[in-house]
């Protein structure tokens, strides 16, 4: 589409690109430029303060421990919201309404509630009524309060991606005299499941990001509440903070592309019904249901 | 019952929730606008604004909120003095910080929504506004964008949902919104599940009209085709 | 179908149960609630962020905090490999002992009428005094030249807002989540001064990054009597750290450990404090 906005640019169309090209190329560098003025102005650009990342002792005593817990927290949360979800998100197509009505209630409260509040809900729950350690809590708090909404997610991403199946696959299922248990785990979710991947991989990128609240609201030790201890050591709170982020971004990006690596298999591959969830439902399912249509590969 | 409420007002319940109104309003048009430029790059036909704008979605929507929110306090404010016109005010400063962050990341989901909104409008319009010799900004801004916006509104009104939640963040920042207040008053006060459940309930209040609102506007304005 | 979807159910419930007691399960040991040595650990809590108290380096654990709750470890009869270092946060620190969490806590614990009400406190083992730090060529020297400036202080301390109730009334305050940011605040001119404990702003102020670049006012804001926090009732526990912390005064060791982490920072600090002697 973005090749059909504008015409083949003829000799004064290249000359104008040319020149916007050229005052965009300006404005960024001096942006950049200033950037690194009041970085180098302000002592940021120190060797001292950077040279911490080139040891590994940096690495091995603080941001490898906290990237471990952001990972065991995500990944944990993932573990528990899938199969959660996936009641959830069945329980809401049944065909009777006292399952249905209540699964969808569940789904749409814990969607319109930010993940903060849940976090900090749990932890206080956990303080007050378990007795989980003060070491453990925060870790609980940040996974209950993920798993609460990840969950409910997960029952969206789970839904649409059975009702992304032709009604072919179901309508052949009911004639072969399959019952509708059957239909469900023997061939509606097992295609789903592939279907699903893209989005459920997707959805662990929203997942490592959340992680970071529990960091600085709750104490958790994940990866950015590891870096205020690293930096109490060498006193170098922007470095440190540069650093973490472009791990963050690393991390991300890798699941990012790992996602839509499988999108794009998933919807060449010639098996299976073509129906994909990609990123962009992701970003849509994270939001409260406001009747938005999912985008399937049947219909694109 | 509520009894505790009355002990708490700097801030009050409900000025904690109409600071995050205020949190959501200003991020919302800051990103409608910062995320409509980032699409408008992203299609243009100067390569080096593509390049600038697939980088910055790719960066930012990478990048958890929590910390770009920080880093307008330790960097942006901290190191490059960008005090956002309110350098004695630090209530007003943090406030406006958050804001500021909350766009940069917002910025990158409608980006998103509209790039994909503009896919869906029909390739001949374009076609037809080349043929009677639009340029590239008449194209966009007089044919395509009119189009795709309106068939964006769901998408855009999931964004503005998520932006709802997310200014929860600006917590992170010690800006007195809902969240913040709820931190405060659970690690004070007994009632834990009644003021859980007074904050959910703000939160659905708010969400709720939001999405049902523009979902009936997305079905009113959609291009019938 | 009804069924399948209850076995779901109930298996998703169970593996949730299951989870959240096996990321649990390390934690759950007996937390060194045997009152001697021998074999077992024994669970101490320290801060992990305060150059000169308790400090996580990659070496291991450094700071006066450290190397007082180490020698009286040691008294109590656990080797220093025997203790488990725990990280408690200020506002973590009562729940954490009367928990059971922890044994000991270390961790620059003024001991207050208030906490006295949740926990027992040994000691005190070191006077601070709240403290202002400045920047080197700053004109700040009393409390009240802070009226129309910003003060830094973190996030659930009150050490500033008691300057601003007491002292000046105008003053701004800012809080950020831990001291590092403060510091790197202060040397930026966004705030012109940090407060805290004299001891903790010391430590910061000795960090090579930041050497000569601040000073401390030298005012004696308040009297800060750092105790070691025992869960309330342990008398037993007192008595025996009270005895370690006589002991380790009368050996030298005290003069040693003050030595080693204040020395660097040129921190003058207050004679050993009396065994239950506490200066208001």
């Amino acid at each position: 589409m973005t090749s059909v906005l504008y015409d083949v640019p003829g000799p004064k169309a290249k000359r104008r690109n040319l020149a916007f090209s050229v005052v965009f190329f300006v404005l960024l560098a001096l942006l950049l430029w200033w950037i690194w003025q009041v970085l180098d102005d302000k002592g940021q650009l120190e060797w001292a303060l950077w040279k911490p990342f080139t040891t590994s002792e940096a690495w091995t005593t603080y941001l490898l421990p906290g990237l471990a817990d952001t990972l065991k927290a995500a990944a944990l949360a993932m573990v528990i919201a899938l199969p959660l979800g996936a009641v959830l998100g069945i329980a809401r197509m049944s065909d009777h309404r006292w399952v249905r009505v209540p699964a969808g209630a569940v789904v749409e409260f814990f969607r319109a509630i930010p993940v903060l509040l849940l976090m900090l809900f749990a932890n206080e729950f956990f303080a007050r009524s378990t007795d989980v350690t003060s070491e453990a809590r925060p870790l609980y708090a940040v996974v209950t309060g993920l798993v609460l909404y990840n969950a409910s997610v997960l029952a969206e991403v789970v839904r649409a991606g059975i009702l992304s199946l032709p009604k072919g696959q179901s309508e052949a299922a009911q004639a072969i005299g399959l019952r509708k248990s059957q239909t469900m785990s023997s061939i509606l979710l097992p295609q789903a499941v592939t279907v699903m991947l893209p989005a459920i991989v997707s959805q662990l990128v929203v997942i490592v990001k959340d992680t970071a609240l529990g960091g600085v609201m709750l104490g958790f030790t994940e990866l950015l509440n590891s870096r205020a201890t690293l930096a109490a050591n060498y006193a170098n709170v922007i470095p440190s903070f540069i650093v973490v982020a472009v791990v963050f971004i690393a991390l991300n990006f890798l699941l990012t592309s790992f996602a839509s690596w499988l999108e794009g298999r998933l919807r060449r591959s010639r098996r299976g019904t073509g129906a994909v969830l990609g990123a962009e439902d992701v970003d849509d399912l994270n939001a409260a249901e406001v009747g938005g249509t999912f985008k399937t590969g049947a219909d694109q | 019952m509520f009894d505790f409420l009355s002990k708490y007002d700097d801030p009050s319940l409900l000025g904690a929730f109409w600071v995050t109104v205020q949190l959501t309003v200003f991020s919302a048009v800051g990103s409608l606008v910062w995320g409509t430029l980032l699409a408008a790059m992203r299609v243009s036909p100067v390569p080096l604004m593509r390049g600038f704008g697939t980088a910055y979605v790719n960066v930012v929507r990478n990048i958890p909120l929590t910390v770009i929110i920080v880093f307008t306090s330790l960097g942006l404010a901290d190191i490059f003095g960008m005090t956002m016109g309110a350098r004695d005010d630090f209530d007003l400063m943090y406030f406006r910080l958050a804001v500021l962050g909350l766009v940069a990341y917002t910025a990158a989901f409608v980006c998103e929504a509209i790039r994909s909104g503009i896919n869906t409008v029909p390739v001949g319009q374009a076609e037809a506004a080349r043929a009677l010799g639009l340029s590239f900004s008449q194209v966009l801004g007089l044919v395509v964008l009119p189009q795709a916006f309106r068939s964006v509104i769901g998408p855009l009104a999931n964004v503005l949902i998520a932006l709802t939640k997310n200014t929860t963040v600006a917590a992170t920042i010690g800006v007195a919104e809902a969240a913040f207040l709820m931190k405060g008053m659970i690690e004070n006060e007994a009632q834990t599940l009644l003021i859980g459940a007074v904050f959910a309930f703000g939160f659905v209040v708010l969400t709720l009209p939001t999405g049902l609102i523009l979902n009936w506007l997305s079905k009113r304005l959609a291009v019938k085709r | 179908m009804k069924l399948r979807k209850v076995t779901a159910a109930s298996a998703a419930v169970f593996a949730l149960a299951l989870t959240a007691t096996a990321c649990g399960g390390d934690d759950s040991g007996d937390n060194g609630s045997s009152s001697s040595g021998g074999g077992g650990k024994i669970k101490i809590g320290i801060k992990y962020d305060q150059p000169g108290l308790g400090l996580k380096t990659p070496q291991g654990y450094e700071g006066f905090d450290v190397d007082v709750v180490t020698y009286v470890a040691k008294e109590l009869g656990y080797e220093p490999d025997q203790i488990e270092w725990v990280e408690t946060k200020s506002a973590e620190r009562e729940n954490a002992l009367s928990r059971g969490d922890v044994k000991l806590i270390a961790a620059t614990y003024s001991i207050t009428d208030e906490r006295k009400q949740k926990v027992d406190f040994a000691g005190p083992y070191l006077l601070a005094h709240q403290d202002l730090l400045v920047k080197a060529d700053s004109d700040i020297s009393e409390a009240t030249d802070l009226n129309d400036k910003k003060l830094c202080s973190v996030t659930g301390s009150t050490s500033a807002q008691n300057v601003k109730n007491d002292f000046a009334p105008k003053a701004q305050l800012s809080n950020r989540g831990g001291y590092s940011e403060c510091l790197s605040a202060l040397q930026n001119g966004q705030v012109d001064a940090l407060t805290t404990d004299d001891s903790i702003l010391a430590g910061y102020a000795a960090q090579d990054q930041y050497k000569g670049k601040f000073k401390l006012a030298g005012l004696k804001l308040s009297n800060e009597n750092y105790g070691i926090g025992v869960k309330k009732g342990d008398t037993e526990t007192v008595d025996k750290v009270n005895k370690a912390l006589e002991k380790m005064v009368s050996d030298g060791s005290w003069d040693k450990a003050v030595e080693e982490n204040f020395g660097p920072a040129n921190y003058k600090n207050e004679r050993a404090p009396k065994i239950g002697q506490l200066v208001q």
